[in-house]
């Protein structure tokens, strides 16, 4: 691994991002306009609102770092470009954290946009401080970003790789306590639940954003999203395989 | 050619190579020798294993058995990726960077900077289009875009599979100009085609036929060997003599 070439792929990843003016406008404008919209479809009931939004300032980055991820990521497997790279100097790791550095950077971008949004326009409150949600907003990001990166390796084609967002991350949003309390859904699900790192990111962003202390389950929430990130990452680096049959 | 190098002096030495693609064998104990400082030119119809045999070469495929050596070291070592340039069938750039963006970036992994930058695209032919988005490149072009980043840090070996496909003839000869003045700077070429008449421009012969080595040969050897002036011609007496052997 080698500073440069990893930052030289940071670089190029934005590069080519800059170069597609509707991904930014998409990775940008779209989360923080969803977020307006739930603010008026909770017309005057702050308490849902706080409820569902607040979390989902943090969430949001999640998602879009799936996406473009497992999109950027299956592009340079089927155009090539991965394969001359596995013949450069570079190593694999330069490749993911380049990924990593680069869309983390947008992720920031995108974090700041979104809670200046909730927590300053629409009046959501942080007793944490908007600044945990958003460092939080980061972390889920490249959660997504490890993700998105394993799961380019299933794909062949970006209508599979489009398909993963109903089939990967739907249910894990459905699942994770955002819509319904996971104490009161079917103890099958429940349980479920538990295996599924959206759960915990959830659960870090709702102690974040209520009011109270964070307690070891907060800790324990981060040590888990950070933990998953860590193995995606390890496994999604297993797929970047320098000799292919 | 006083008399052929030794085995030691050749840039790739390939023995017993074997590829199986699942169900499909690919290559089949292929036995060769590339010289270094040379154009060698891979012949072969659409699908007869050009392009896995220059994966292996390359170290970027899984193969069966056998042996490749390249440049004294075995295939796919760390230390060969500097040292040997390897351009695709397809070319392999980013559609959505200009051709510039593109270079700078293969560039930097190579620690490569501007002024070869610009040396690589007046090689290349691409001189006034570096701000073009590669993606809108014509079909040449782009392919020339992804053959200077093979050469941009002057590698000892170059694997160029089929780099002449749809070039007008003019970029063509232009092409294997550029081919011989690397070779005579002592670079090593092994350039792929499924079109007989580049064979002249090459100093050596692989012809291969359904994933085995027909011949190691040279334009003149086959010439006479064949009785035919016509390399494509003579490659089809050598394919039609290996069926009667068979």
């Amino acid at each position: 691994m080698s500073a440069r070439a990893t930052f030289a792929t940071a670089r190029r990843v934005l590069w080519q991002i800059r170069r597609d003016p509707r991904t930014i406008a998409l990775l940008l404008i779209v989360p923080a306009g969803l977020l307006v919209l739930l603010y008026f479809i909770f017309d005057g009931q702050e308490a849902t609102f706080q409820k569902i939004g607040a979390p989902l300032c943090g969430l949001f980055p999640f998602i879009v770092m799936f996406l473009i991820t497992s999109i950027a990521m299956l592009r340079e497997r089927t155009t090539g470009t991965l394969e001359r790279l596995m013949t450069m100097p570079l190593g694999k790791a330069d490749v993911l954290f380049g990924y990593g550095i680069g869309f983390g950077l947008l992720a920031a971008l995108q974090a700041v946009v979104i809670c200046s949004v909730g927590f300053v326009a629409l009046g959501l409150d942080s007793p944490h401080g908007a600044w945990l949600v958003g460092l939080l907003a980061i972390g889920n990001a490249t959660l997504g970003m490890a993700l998105g990166l394993l799961a380019s390796a299933f794909a062949r084609t970006e209508f599979q790789a489009v398909q993963f967002m109903p089939a990967f991350i739907f249910p894990q949003l459905l699942l994770c306590g955002l819509f319904v309390a996971r104490d009161s859904m079917a103890p099958a699900l429940e349980g479920a639940s538990y295996a599924l790192p959206l759960t915990y990111a959830y659960d870090a962003l709702a102690r974040a954003t209520e009011p109270g202390p964070l307690g070891g389950g907060f800790t324990a929430d981060v040590l888990v999203v950070v933990g998953v990130t860590i193995a995606a990452l390890g496994l999604g680096a297993l797929t970047l395989r320098r000799r292919t049959t | 050619m006083a008399q052929p190098p030794p085995p030691a002096e050749a840039a790739i030495a390939i023995r017993d190579l074997d590829v199986i693609r699942g169900d499909n064998h690919v290559l089949h104990g292929v036995s060769l020798e590339v010289p270094r400082g040379k154009i060698t030119g891979l012949l072969g119809p659409s699908g007869c294993g050009k392009s896995t045999l220059m994966r292996s070469i390359v170290g970027v495929q899984i193969v069966a058995g056998g042996e490749i050596e390249v440049l004294g070291v075995a295939a796919g070592a760390p230390e060969l990726r500097p040292r040997v340039g390897y351009v695709t069938q397809a070319p392999s750039v980013y559609g959505d960077l200009s051709v510039a963006e593109n270079l700078r970036y293969f560039g930097a992994l190579f620690g490569v900077g501007e002024e070869r930058i610009a040396a690589t695209v007046e090689t290349v032919g691409l001189g006034g289009l570096e701000g073009r988005i590669a993606g809108t490149l014509s079909g040449g072009q782009r392919s020339r875009g992804s053959l200077a980043t093979a050469l941009l840090n002057e590698p000892e070996a170059l694997i160029l599979d089929e780099p002449t496909v749809g070039l007008d003839p003019v970029l063509r000869a232009e092409l294997w100009s550029t081919f011989d003045r690397l070779a005579g700077g002592g670079v090593t070429l092994l350039v792929s085609s499924h079109v007989m008449d580049e064979a002249s421009e090459c100093d050596e012969l692989l012809l291969m036929r359904d994933g085995a080595l027909l011949r190691q040969t040279t334009p003149e050897a086959l010439r006479t060997e064949t009785g035919e002036q016509d390399l494509g011609k003579a490659f089809l007496a050598i394919i039609e003599a290996s069926e009667r052997e068979a």
